[in-house]
């Protein structure tokens, strides 16, 4: 489904990616984990095409999507949900989703909006009741469901999240992940960036680390969950006490 | 008497009022869906007026008017397309050096085509005597156009930018344009259809307060200290509000001659703007909160 390879990319002169390569199947969940700043937000700017690869080619369905412009990616079927949410504020929350639908209306789909509407309202019921409140007035949780269900509006084949727990209660990140996994479930494809790390490896099939723009570790989820190096350096386990 | 006079005043000051709030809401237009100040604001106005008065010479007023503002609307496009499009995150002192620039291009491009003639279009009900008597109040007919086409502008553009699809696209550009993009709207096209609206409404402007104002190629720059001040008065970004002040911009200019030389009209707006710039940068209207849910 997605295939980057040799991807490096940066800002001006600051090299933040460096010759990474990656994968995902389809109906696959992948994670990426990795502390701040390691470039999990700029990896994922440059698959949509926000930010210009300086070498390197991101496949998507066999298709090189360096080349074409970001707005056009989301037509191919890859949509991004941006970290910290970027909702439009001004907007209900009606508008947010109707906006997301944009893809479809471009498509010559829209009468297959309003059922995107329900299954996205059918998926975070708590959107349905603010359906009509400004977006910038809704929760962080619900703000972070208002992205999501932005991103899906647009029926993508591969949806890309950027850290969806930031900044959220464990009880409300429990139900995102829930979702995260039943959107996987119903035929989308995830590749989901994290920091928390074990609660995304607990959803995820496969998942890959990443440290200042490399790659440093691939494998199974559950693989990635009992490796000692992980546990000590990503899901701050103790290890110490247990080695004596 | 006094009365009289005041009310006379008055209604000069509504005249030049909603000009400035036309150029003052193009100014929020191009501001809110690219950032940039655009200092070429005014020549549209003066596009506008010119091209209007030129086709006048074989067409009909209507058709004439029509024929100028989608011509200006062409040319707002063109100059988007040209100067600002192939930029990659500009500064803002790069983007008011190069608004200022085509500024003056359009203008030395009007003395070339006009000369530098004073021109205006024909009244359009009536002549430059005829009048409406308001309780002894003399009003132009004309006055009552330049009032009402500002309503309507002012009415599409709410139900446009509330109502319609594109018009909610144009809104997501202006209000995040990554997301906007992630929506998979193609947010250049939003804006240089923000630079062909505002063109358009310039133009508008520029035919209906042609006949009082009178139009000549130079008048560009002034209107877009104006409309810049409205702008800022009404709290940048903020259309409904840029309305208000443009009023207000245009009645004190009116009532300052009737106690001051006329010279210092011009000085009345320059010293507002560096008042407004220094005490209240967000605006008379603005206010924090509003800001941070910033929209038309
Ligand atoms: N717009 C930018 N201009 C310049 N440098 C940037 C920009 N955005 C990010 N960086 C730098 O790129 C590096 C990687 O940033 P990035 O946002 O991709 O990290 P991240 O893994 O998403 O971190 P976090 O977990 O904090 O979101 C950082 O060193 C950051 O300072
Ligand atoms: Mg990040």
């Amino acid at each position: 489904m997605l295939r980057v390879h040799n991807l490096s990319a940066g800002y001006g002169s600051l090299h933040v990616l460096r010759r990474l390569s990656l994968h995902v199947k389809p109906g696959e969940i992948v994670t990426i984990i990795g502390a701040n700043g390691a470039g999990k937000s700029t990896l994922l700017r440059t698959i949509t095409g926000l930010l210009r690869a300086s070498s390197g080619e991101v496949l998507f369905k066999g298709e090189d999507i360096q080349r074409i412009p970001p707005e056009q990616v989301v037509f191919r079927g890859c949509s991004l949900v941006p970290e910290g949410r970027q909702v439009f504020a001004a907007m209900p929350v009606r508008e947010n989703l109707l906006l997301g639908a944009y893809v479809q209306h471009k498509r010559g789909k829209r009468d297959e909006v309003a059922h995107d509407l329900d299954r996205v309202f059918g998926l975070f019921p708590v959107l349905r009741q603010r359906e009509h409140q400004l977006a910038g007035t809704l929760s962080g949780g619900e703000q972070q469901m208002l992205a999501i269900g932005r991103a899906l509006m647009a029926r993508p084949t591969l949806i890309m999240l950027d850290e969806p727990s930031m900044g959220l209660a464990p009880l409300i990140v429990k139900d995102i992940f829930h979702i995260i996994a039943k959107i996987r479930d119903e035929g989308c494809t995830v590749l989901l960036v994290e920091q928390n790390a074990r609660s995304a490896l607990k959803i995820a099939n496969r998942g890959y680390v990443l440290e200042t723009g490399r790659i440093i570790l691939e494998g199974d989820a559950g693989d990635l969950l009992a490796n000692r190096e992980i546990q000590r350096a990503y899901l701050g386990k103790d290890l110490d006490g247990e080695n004596k | 008497m006094f009365l009289e006079l005041f009310f006379q005043y008055l209604v000069a000051g509504l005249t030049y009022g909603t000009i400035y709030a036309i150029v003052g809401i193009g100014f929020n237009i191009i501001y809110n869906t690219t950032g940039i100040i655009n200092f070429a604001q005014g020549e549209f106005v003066m596009l506008g007026g010119m091209t209007a008065v030129s086709l006048y010479a074989f067409l009909p007023l209507p058709l004439a008017i029509l024929g100028a503002v989608i011509i200006t609307m062409a040319v707002g496009g063109l100059i988007e397309m040209v100067f600002i499009r192939w930029l990659v995150k500009p500064s803002v002192l790069r983007m008011i050096i190069i608004t200022i620039g085509i500024s003056i291009l359009v203008r030395e491009a009007g003395l070339v085509l006009w000369g530098e003639g004073v021109r205006s279009l024909p009244y359009f009900t009536g002549n430059e005597i005829s009048a409406l008597s308001f309780g002894g109040v003399r009003v132009s007919p004309q006055v009552l156009w330049s009032l009402g086409v500002c309503a309507i502008v002012v009415v599409l553009l709410n139900l446009f930018f509330k109502f319609t699809m594109l018009g909610r696209e144009m809104r997501a550009c202006a209000a995040n344009r990554d997301a906007a993009t992630l929506c998979g709207i193609p947010t250049r096209n939003m804006i240089t259809l923000s630079f062909v609206l505002s063109a358009g409404i310039g133009a508008l402007a520029g035919c209906v307060v042609s006949p009082i104002t009178q139009t000549q190629y130079a008048i560009g720059s002034g209107l877009a200290i104006k409309g810049f001040t409205v702008a800022i008065l009404g709290g940048l970004g903020n259309s409904m509000a840029a309305v208000a002040a443009g009023f207000i911009l245009g009645i004190l200019e009116s009532f300052s001659i009737w106690v001051m030389p006329t010279a210092y009209k011009d000085a009345i707006s320059i010293s507002l703007l560096l008042a407004m710039l220094f005490l209240r940068p967000s605006g008379l209207f603005g206010n924090r909160e509003a800001f941070k849910l910033k929209d038309f």
